[in-house]
């Protein structure tokens, strides 16, 4: 009988696809960058610097500022002052003029982002050429419409900002998690200090370039380059007005903490454990696409991943036989070749993290399969996994793995499946996969997670609010309901 | 009610153009039950898993964005060339015009080492012209070529009252018989479309497997027998799903998109959906069927990409002549432009490859 997880070994085939790898040269990346302030680049008060890496290579692309107290001082009082004077008081349309020309700008350096991020991020060229840059131009142009129509937004009569935005974002999508943040604080009429992070801040400070290319008055947008303890300074800062952050649970727990008892309005967008469910009534083939892009997409450093399949029972066998013979064509290395579908970790740290995890995945008794696939020697890198045969108490079916790492567990009825995906204390987002339209409905109704995608997965669009219930955070990003956290 | 199942290939090999082997009907014993009738057939394809239109499309196009460039790219160009049925399928078809494109077919850029396409495509009633044609320029397919020498050039004829196949089973079946004794190595026929959209998939089946038992010469050899499923209308995923594993239960060697007649013709979503079909009927019963889809592709750069959705959805084992083809006519040309440009760096132009 045919071994059900392969067909033809696409080693042996013919048809190699050559290497077709994006040119590095199109980056423009500088020796080192300071920080973004007031409209400026300048060096940290106290010249502290930090290198960062390329994942997949691990050489050094650049050194940039490791800003201090001092220097978030200065960032915010640059944003108080450009919103007292310029900003605050600009029409809104004139407003909206300046986000239309950074997302022109955005679409215009498109490809040269691309390769910086990849870059600087070790996601693949494909992902960062075809998703991340263009949603980051997508976010401007929507909220750049917003700017002049906030009165019919639902908000309010007359909405205004809050002032000063001290915004934190992660490392897994920088510059789309960047346009996030600072897309709606700008249509909103606030000014913002934006800490990238520790791994991955180039793309913010190509950014900072763009702002500066579009006229943007100095101070509208600071970028402030460093490390843990320079996020806990702009968002400890007593004159920021408002704190978003998007990141891991346990930093937002630290972030709400130290806000508590302040003025400060807060949004969190933290971790997540997102079940996808898949009925034995799923159509199948592309229910496979949606398991491979819901946790393999970007390498699995995704708050949203789909890390915890929910099977039916009487199917189990048949999606797992199916996913591994598909990911069997799933192309693993060097981030900058257009065929790559799969990228680097991004760094030491989070590699060590998932190798611990999946080790105690397979103390605990799952079952591990690692795609047989040649890992280069330098970087970070590690197979995409499966762990089948996953009880609820252990623990890769609790924690965020944050990493290329799939539990599959199983259902018999939909009373169940919904039980086992709402028993985490996450609720960030879900899926459903079933050809029944009540079904979906159904489920949908009964999950506790701020996106349920229904037959897909990982589908962002501006226009829909994206934010999680319990420990997966609070307030919501995109659409109109994002608006509302940056207006009071 | 048929009792009678179908021959069987052997497993492994490509679409058997040779003796019938065997005739166990294994796959559709085990698939659908000892007796193939209304009910057992209804049941086994409504009990195939759907396909979500959104879903299919866009695993479709990803297969577009694989970069295929240098040494995989000359690989592909030539293998796209051995893949094609060159086909003329007009009411103004003519021995002469036949004639050109059995020449065009055998050396299809005779300025370089082109290698021949797979096989010519014409109504039944040129296949002998086709045959001599090919047969004058020692181009003509043999079962064993001699050592070093080429298979040579098939000639599959259109049959089944093509392209609607309206017309009663006794001149469906004798337009193939015509076309098989007139020399076809292949035969395209078309199921009746009207029979399945309203429901009648036993009729289908049986119609099927009358025209695979209409396709055996009198020395008992078999010309492989092509099932054209006119997707354009049948029209959504479901139904070509179940149309594919209709026509492989009762015995296609290949299933076939469409005539080329009906818009719209092969597109990739379409061509997946009955590729995952060969792949898991091949998995269900280690049978091996093959796929045509044809219409529609004009360009190299489509072709690649059907090329690379072959592989990442059957594997490797499928790039092959005997288990794809593409139906087409001016794709040869493109092909031909592509191979000239990765040879001098430049790009031709139509004056630089013959019209046919």
């Amino acid at each position: 009988m045919t071994d059900l997880t392969r067909l033809g070994d696409l080693a042996d085939s013919p048809f190699r696809y050559s290497p077709a790898p994006e040119s590095a040269s199109i980056a423009r990346i500088a020796d080192s960058y300071g920080l973004y302030v007031d409209g400026a680049f300048s060096a940290a008060a106290d010249g502290r610097t930090l290198d960062t890496l390329n994942p997949a290579t691990e050489e050094r692309l650049s050194t940039v500022a490791h800003g201090g107290q001092a220097d978030v001082d200065r960032a915010v009082a640059a944003a108080r002052r450009a919103h007292t004077k310029v900003w605050g008081p600009m029409a809104p349309a004139e407003r909206g003029k300046y986000l239309f020309r950074i997302a022109r700008l955005v679409a215009e350096r498109a490809r040269e982002l691309a390769v910086v991020e990849t870059l600087d991020n070790g996601k693949p060229i494909r992902e960062t050429r075809d998703v991340d840059i263009p949603l980051v131009a997508h976010h401007f142009f929507y909220h750049a419409g917003w700017a002049d129509k906030l009165r019919w937004a639902g908000l309010g009569a007359d909405p205004q900002p809050h002032g000063v935005v001290g915004q934190v974002v992660p490392w897994n999508f920088p510059l789309l998690m960047l346009a996030w943040k600072i897309a709606p604080a700008l249509a909103t009429g606030n000014t913002v200090v934006l800490k990238p992070a520790e791994t991955t801040p180039l793309s913010a400070l190509l950014f900072a370039e763009i702002c500066a290319d579009a006229d943007l008055p100095p101070g509208v947008v600071n970028i402030v380059t460093g490390a843990g303890d320079t996020g806990a300074a702009v968002v400890g800062h007593p004159d920021v007005d408002k704190v978003a952050f998007t990141g891991s649970t346990a930093v937002g727990r630290a972030i709400a903490r130290s806000i508590a008892g302040t003025r400060k309005k807060a949004t969190l967008e933290l971790g997540g454990k997102a079940a996808n469910i898949v009925y034995d009534d799923a159509p199948l083939d592309e229910t496979i696409e949606g398991i491979v892009s819901g946790i393999f997409f970007n390498q699995g450093h995704v708050c949203c991943a789909g890390s915890r399949l929910l099977v039916q029972e009487a199917v189990a066998e048949e999606v797992v036989d199916r996913l591994k013979r598909r990911l069997s064509s799933l192309r693993v290395g060097d981030p900058m070749d257009k065929n790559t579908d799969m990228g680097a970790i991004n760094s030491a740290a989070q590699l060590g993290r998932i190798t611990e995890l999946t080790q105690v995945g397979e103390d605990e008794g799952a079952e591990r399969w690692s795609l047989p696939c040649d890992l280069p020697e330098k970087g970070y890198w590690f197979a995409p996994t499966v762990f089948t045969g996953v009880q609820t108490s252990h623990r890769v079916a609790r924690e965020e793995i944050f990493g290329p790492v799939l539990s599959v567990l199983t259902f018999r009825t939909p009373e169940e499946a919904v039980a086992k995906a709402n028993n985490t204390p996450y609720g960030l987002s879900a899926g459903v996969w079933t050809d029944k339209g009540s079904k979906i409905l159904w489920t949908a109704d009964r999950l506790k997670a701020g996106v349920v995608w229904a037959n897909t997965f990982n589908k962002f669009d501006p226009t829909s609010p994206f934010g999680g219930f319990k420990e997966s955070g609070y307030g919501r990003e995109g659409g109109k309901h994002g608006l509302a956290a940056y207006v009071r | 009610m048929t009792d009678l199942a179908p021959p069987a290939a052997a497993p492994g090999a490509g679409p058997a153009a040779g003796p019938v082997t065997g005739s166990s009907g294994s796959a559709v014993d085990s698939l659908v039950g000892p007796r193939v009738d209304e009910t057992s057939l209804r049941r086994f394809l409504r009990g195939l898993p759907g396909v979500d239109e959104v879903g299919a499309n866009a695993r479709a196009a990803s297969f577009g964005t694989r970069s295929i460039k240098t040494a995989s790219k000359a690989w592909a160009l030539d293998t796209v060339v051995t893949m094609i049925d060159l086909t003329t399928l007009e009411g103004a078809d003519t021995p002469g015009k036949v004639r050109t494109l059995a020449a065009k077919a055998a050396h299809p850029d005779p300025a370089s080492d082109c290698p021949p396409v797979a096989a010519v495509c014409v109504y039944g009633d040129l296949v002998a012209d086709v045959a001599s044609a090919l047969d004058s320029v020692g181009a003509l397919w043999r079962a064993a070529p001699g050592p070093g020498e080429r298979p040579g050039v098939k000639i599959a004829a259109v049959a089944t009252a093509f392209p609607s196949g309206r017309a009663s089973s006794r001149v469906r079946l004798a337009d193939t018989v015509d076309a098989v004794a007139a020399g076809a190595h292949e035969i395209d026929m078309v199921i009746d479309r009207g029979a399945f959209l309203s429901g009648k998939w036993l009729q289908v089946f049986e119609d099927v497997l009358a025209v695979r038992a209409a396709c055996v010469r009198p020395d008992g050899t078999r010309a492989t027998l092509k099932v054209i499923l006119e997707t354009g209308e049948l029209v959504t995923y479901d139904n070509v799903r179940r149309a594919s594993w209709l026509a492989m239960l009762a015995g296609a060697d290949t299933i076939k998109t469409s005539t080329g007649k009906v818009s719209p013709a092969a597109t990739m979503p379409v061509t997946l959906v009955m590729l995952e079909a060969i792949r898991d009927f091949h998995l269900a019963s280690g049978q091996v069927v093959g796929m045509k889809p044809a219409g529609g592709i004009r360009t190299a750069k489509d072709a690649i990409r059907y090329l690379v959705m072959v592989q990442e959805t059957l594997g490797p084992d499928w790039l092959h002549p005997d288990r794809f083809r593409f139906g087409a006519s001016s794709l040869l040309n493109d092909v031909l432009m592509q191979r000239q440009k990765n040879v001098t760096g430049a790009y031709s132009g139509a004056d630089y490859v013959s019209v046919d």
